[in-house]
């Protein structure tokens, strides 16, 4: 190893003393896990005569059968179209309510500004699980005010949690947790744009709406992007909002999402394999979708070090 | 806004009224909480559901009384693994990225590359083998499981190495060095104290990633006395199925559970630095 900036030894040794800790733990707690799960995805149990008794079980190598079974499973496909339609609908709107409501909070004249930002990023501070009860005992029809102003109107009342709506009933509790996050980003991004590009866009005849469309977002694509992809992983990952869901309605099974399938797989139905190469399906799917972002950051913010 | 130009004194109408549908839409459940908390559970489901009642105390009574006080002993558990889980991580980020922002080393970038990789890994493909791993050192349903894990983010590394290379100006380190300081010196008391806003940016986004994790403590842990606040509701409201009186003291524990973290957020929203999460920082 070379010797770099260093005129006294420890110099050298500092860096490398500093990041010990993270690199450990890292290691221990990332990168042994991550070739650990790849691992268990190629190997099963294989029993030998009934099964009974000492030895009569043991783990071989399984090449890429349990991959080969993941993919011809009917109902991993099933909860991941499921994902896509959620994906579908809650990236659109999330992001597109943000944008919306981060340009109007850099717009001039906007009254209750500060009751309006804070009102709407308060759902960050509410985990997911209590989200989803909030939401949950808000579409259980014997509590709904929904239902309770359309019972008293006489009208027929709707099923928020009936296999056929529960997917956009949770679409809304994501909406609702994410969108003041996002908006906040990217308000964040448009407060550092000077404010000088507009005046003269102002001075020539420019509509606020014509400073949004021609000159805001175009400046706020790489944010938008980065917010994009922020999003497309946890949404992959969705499981806490349908669980929590589940314990009010029976439409919601137990591999609604491919997250909740590898954990049934692997807690309930003892089938640590087949979970695995799943979990290390879905990995591979959702490190394609963000390398993109991978290759955006570095260009952006370390640019430096090409 | 503090100065409206004299020539529009009035807002406009649309942009406000667009922008507090929205803020009623995000309160709308807070205010139902706080409605339903008010109510005795033989209420809960035949008065209108945003109508209050007066039976907050007798409900917070229930909750208090239920199990022994556990509820509170969730909240504990939960202030335990945010607050120390994000002190820590915060402490370990602030350390590293520092170190990646301010020195020149061989394996620099690799490292660098390797860390922020782990941002994109799914919390699922580590959730797994993290318990078969804790399993084996007999580490699995103990308060260990669910902090080890949460210690070190690769995404609180990268945006302290953002804030470092923004905020420590290399002069001063480089000023500090010639006085004789040492390495560890230098980081503690001379750029330690210019990092305070980005540490606290990263705590408070470890704090309400640690807070929000569902998978981990659901997995490792099976004792409810180290529960975190999310899981013992989660298994009330499930048992809530077969003993609907059940559901008054999730909804009162889900409101006050929500207390603290919004606490939290409004006494520190003045030090934190939003702008470091949009990658936009000027230190």
């Amino acid at each position: 190893m070379a010797v770099v900036t260093s005129r006294r030894g420890r110099r050298t040794a500092a860096p490398y003393a500093f990041l010990a800790p993270a690199v450990l733990l890292f290691s221990l707690f990332i990168l042994l896990p991550v070739g650990y799960t790849a691992y268990l995805s190629l190997r099963k149990v294989q029993v030998k005569g009934l099964g009974l008794g000492r030895g009569a079980r043991s783990e071989v190598f399984a090449g890429l059968e349990n991959y080969q079974r993941a993919i011809a499973d009917s109902q991993l496909w099933s909860g991941a179209l499921r994902v896509l339609l959620y994906g579908l609908l809650l990236l659109p709107i999330m992001l597109g309510l943000a944008l919306l409501f981060a340009l109007l909070l850099d717009r001039p004249r906007v009254g209750l500004r500060r009751f309006s930002r804070i009102s709407i990023f308060m759902p960050y501070a509410v985990p997911a699980v209590i989200a989803s009860m909030l939401w949950g005992f808000l579409y259980l029809p014997a509590m709904s005010p929904l239902n309770y102003v359309l019972d008293k109107l006489g009208l027929p009342e709707p099923n928020l949690l009936s296999p056929g709506s529960v997917l956009f009933s949770i679409v809304n509790i994501a909406v609702w947790g994410g969108v003041g996050f996002n908006m906040i980003i990217l308000y964040t991004s448009l407060r550092a744009i000077s404010p000088e590009i507009y005046e003269s866009a102002r001075i020539d005849g420019c509509s606020e709406l014509q400073i949004a469309l021609r000159i805001k977002i175009p400046l706020l694509i790489p944010a938008i992007v980065m917010t994009t992809v922020f999003s497309l992983i946890v949404t992959v990952q969705v499981f806490s909002e349908p669980l929590t869901v589940r314990s009010l309605t029976t439409s919601v099974t137990s591999t609604w999402t491919p997250l909740m399938k590898v954990y049934r797989d692997a807690f309930a139905a003892d089938d640590l394999y087949s979970a695995a190469a799943t979990s290390i399906l879905l990995a591979a799917i959702t490190l394609v979708l963000s390398f993109g972002f991978l290759r955006f950051v570095q260009r952006r913010a370390f640019g430096e070090d090409r | 806004m503090t100065s409206t130009p004299a020539r529009r004194p009035r807002p406009a109408f649309l942009p406000t009224a667009i922008l507090l549908i929205g803020a009623v839409y995000c309160l709308l459940p807070v205010a139902w909480v706080v409605a339903a908390s008010t109510k005795a559970g033989s209420t809960l489901f035949t008065s209108f559901t945003f109508a209050p009642s007066g039976s907050f105390f007798d409900n917070m009574g229930d909750l208090s009384d239920y199990g022994g006080g556990i509820y509170w002993r969730w909240m504990i558990n939960t202030a335990l693994y945010a607050g120390l889980g994000a002190a820590l991580s915060a402490g370990l980020s602030g350390l590293s990225g520092y170190t990646l922002a301010k020195y020149r080393f061989t394996g620099r970038s690799v490292i660098f590359n390797v860390l922020l990789a782990g941002v994109l890994v799914p919390g699922i493909v580590l959730a797994i083998p993290q318990y078969l791993m804790l399993a084996k050192v007999g580490l699995t349903n103990t308060y260990w499981s669910v902090l080890l894990p949460s210690i070190v983010s690769p995404y609180g590394i990268y945006l302290a190495r953002i804030y470092a290379a923004a905020a420590v100006p290399d002069t001063v380190v480089e000023a500090a060095r010639v006085d004789g300081a040492s390495e560890f010196r230098i980081f503690r008391t001379v750029a330690l104290p210019m990092m305070v806003p980005g540490m606290i940016t990263v705590f408070l986004v470890q704090f309400v990633a640690i807070w929000n994790n569902f998978l981990l403590p659901f997995i490792m842990l099976a004792d409810d006395k180290k529960f975190p606040v999310t899981l013992g509701l989660y298994t009330l409201l499930n048992r809530g199925a077969t003993e609907p009186a059940l559901y008054s003291l999730v909804i009162t524990g889900a409101l006050l559970s929500m207390i603290p973290l919004v606490a939290v957020f409004l006494a520190l929203q003045r030090y934190w630095r939003v702008d470091l999460l949009s990658g936009a920082v000027k230190a």
